[in-house]
């Protein structure tokens, strides 16, 4: 028997389980009319809404600065609605399709399944926000911003869109129809968006807790001022960890049933 | 690499134990326990929700049994899966292929995934699309590929990694005649270095491909053995023949009277008139053909055909997963 004269079941295994499993749903999005819709869409509503704050006429006499705090504050927004919506075919649809029984049955751990499609996801929204660095650029051309502020604003998209992605992997491991995994991402994402407006009706300690766990507002505010607070990529880096690692767990509840 | 190697027999690969499966309080299966040996072929037979595929999911590493244990080449699945999964290849029932890929695209990703590296891989891709005969379409889109060889690239992904067991479920599902003969040959090819798994609930195919059967009912291990040991476990033997009676008038009617005076035949159904003879099916509780073919003699029919039955394992099938003495389906 020589199954096992293949298997050399070394770290070097995982990181090449990951890469593989990255690598064919990075190039799925590639090909799949979701990912160019969601691109589409966001870049459209992303320049529409430059327009009107930067270059419009109700965009009025503003300093370079607020108009890109404005900017990365609106496509936070974007960038969490497209982090959900990418997010929900990765397990949901292997599942409803049945391809999920090769993963299953394969000698691949289930942190390697999230881990791999989250890192091709994440890419891919990668992407999408990156394309549209243009706009800052033009604030950049005729104003006054430095390239710090810049970077630290994109920073902050790709960590919120991280942990917005990860939310979704968590409800797309959940359940095998698609719609039912938008509807959970969605809606937690919603709860961790309206932690901010509860955290302000409510009084000390409970508003000081909620609006530590809001995903937008106390975290992000640095970053579309563009300002770094370790504690705001420590935040970001938490939310996606925990979620990834329900996401897991589910996928281990499910798998071995 | 070991594309020459032949696998030895005679040693335990599979061993089961009290296995059993429920699905929310629901029985599906068992407690069943069997042992199968290396480099055998065994087929699973059962109707439809007998628990076929519940049992070859768990023999996969895709579903935890409620109960029991099982072991595959030592390894104790229940508390080491992934070890498992390893030594399988599972085709299940419907091709778990990602349509967008390639078909060469697709087997080198699933011995990627299994932990096959690339040069490993672009060796042993040459030689899975022989055995599968998919060279031709190696670069064609899977969705545009027909049921057969979307059929014959789940085989591919299969034994890329050439599994120690090869688990199979149902692969002629949907098939026509030709390409139904064609996955029987492919797995007969893999019986020389793969222990392999066949569910089905098509005889032909079992009865062809398989040395043993395990036969599944409610659940439940039924029969295990060869298709002659199944046989001789029948408490009815069907004999099909065909008689010209010897008078014209009310023939079929004396043939058949002459036929239920014989001792041991307990039932005797005219299955066909041909305009002067007629095809009769005897059960017997053993082997009369002697006795059959003389009393007709004897009484001047003219005997034009006599034989066991055809499909012997479609009424030793029908007896045992119906448990009733051949089921009502059998024929010749």
């Amino acid at each position: 028997m020589c199954s096992s004269s293949w298997y050399t079941g070394t770290e070097e295994v995982a990181v090449r389980a990951v890469n593989v499993i990255f690598r064919r749903e990075l190039a799925q999005y590639s090909q799949s009319l979701l990912g160019y819709m969601v691109g589409a869409t966001v870049l459209l509503v992303d320049g529409l809404l430059f327009y009107t704050q930067a270059l419009g006429p109700a965009a009025g006499q503003r300093l370079s600065g607020q108009v890109l705090a404005q900017f990365f504050y609106s496509t936070s927004g974007l960038v969490a609605i497209a982090a959900v919506a990418l997010s929900v075919r990765l397990i949901a649809e292997e599942r409803q399709s049945g391809t999920l029984v090769l993963l299953s049955t394969s000698p691949v751990k289930e942190w390697e399944v999230v881990l791999g499609k989250f890192l091709s996801a994440f890419v891919f929204l990668g992407g999408i926000t990156l394309a549209s660095i243009y706009m800052p650029l033009l604030v950049m051309v005729n104003g006054k911003v430095s390239i710090g502020q810049v970077a630290v604003g994109y920073l902050g998209l790709l960590l919120i869109g991280a942990a917005c992605l990860a939310i979704g992997v968590f409800a797309t491991a959940m359940t095998r129809h698609q719609l039912l995994a938008v509807a959970v991402g969605a809606a937690v994402t919603g709860a961790m968006f309206l932690l901010w407006p509860l955290s302000q009706a409510m009084q000390p300690p409970l508003s000081n807790v909620f609006a530590s766990l809001a995903i937008h507002h106390r975290h992000f505010t640095g970053f579309q001022s563009g300002i770094l607070h370790v504690r705001d990529v420590f935040y970001y880096a938490a939310v996606t960890y925990f979620f990834l690692l329900f996401a897991t767990k589910i996928m281990e509840a499910k798998r071995w049933e | 690499m070991s594309s020459a190697r032949t696998i030895p027999r005679s040693c335990s690969l599979i061993s089961a134990n009290g296995l059993s499966k429920h699905f929310g309080g629901k029985r599906a299966l068992g407690p069943v326990s069997f042992e199968i040996e290396t480099g055998e072929t065994v087929g699973f037979l059962g109707l439809n929700g007998a628990g076929k595929t519940t049992l070859l999911r768990i023999l996969a590493g895709d579903l935890r049994p409620s109960a029991g244990s099982f072991a595959v080449q030592g390894v104790d699945c229940i508390h080491n899966p992934h070890d498992l999964r390893k030594l399988v290849g599972f085709l299940p029932d419907t091709p778990p292929l990602y349509t967008e890929m390639s078909a060469r695209e697709y087997v080198r990703f699933a011995g990627l995934i299994r932990g096959m590296s690339k040069d490993d891989v672009n060796r042993r891709i040459g030689e899975v699309e022989e055995i599968t005969n998919t060279a031709d379409v190696a670069n064609v889109l899977l969705r545009e590929l027909s049921h057969g060889y979307k059929q014959r690239i789940g085989v591919a992904q299969a034994i890329i990694h050439e599994p120690a067991l090869l688990i199979l479920d149902e692969p002629t599902g949907g098939l026509d005649p030709a390409q139904i003969v064609e996955i029987r040959l492919m797995i007969k090819g893999l019986k020389e270095k793969h222990t392999v798994l066949v569910s089905s609930h098509i005889l032909p195919e079992i009865q062809e491909t398989c040395d043993r059967l395990l036969v599944l009912r409610d659940g439940t291990l039924i029969a295990s053995g060869t298709e002659q040991e199944l046989a001789a476990q029948l408490t009815s033997r069907r004999i099909a023949v065909t008689v010209r009676p010897a008078s014209s008038e009310n023939g079929a009617s004396a043939v058949e009277q002459c036929l239920r005076g014989i001792d041991g035949v307990h039932d005797v159904t005219c299955k066909g008139d041909h305009g002067g003879s007629f095809d009769f099916l005897v059960a017997t509780t053993e082997d009369l053909r002697p006795d059959v073919c003389s009393v007709l003699v004897n009484n001047g029919h003219g005997v034009l055909r006599l034989d066991l039955a055809d499909k012997e394992l479609e009424n030793v099938f029908l007896e045992l997963v119906h448990g009733d003495g051949g089921g009502s389906g059998a024929s010749s």
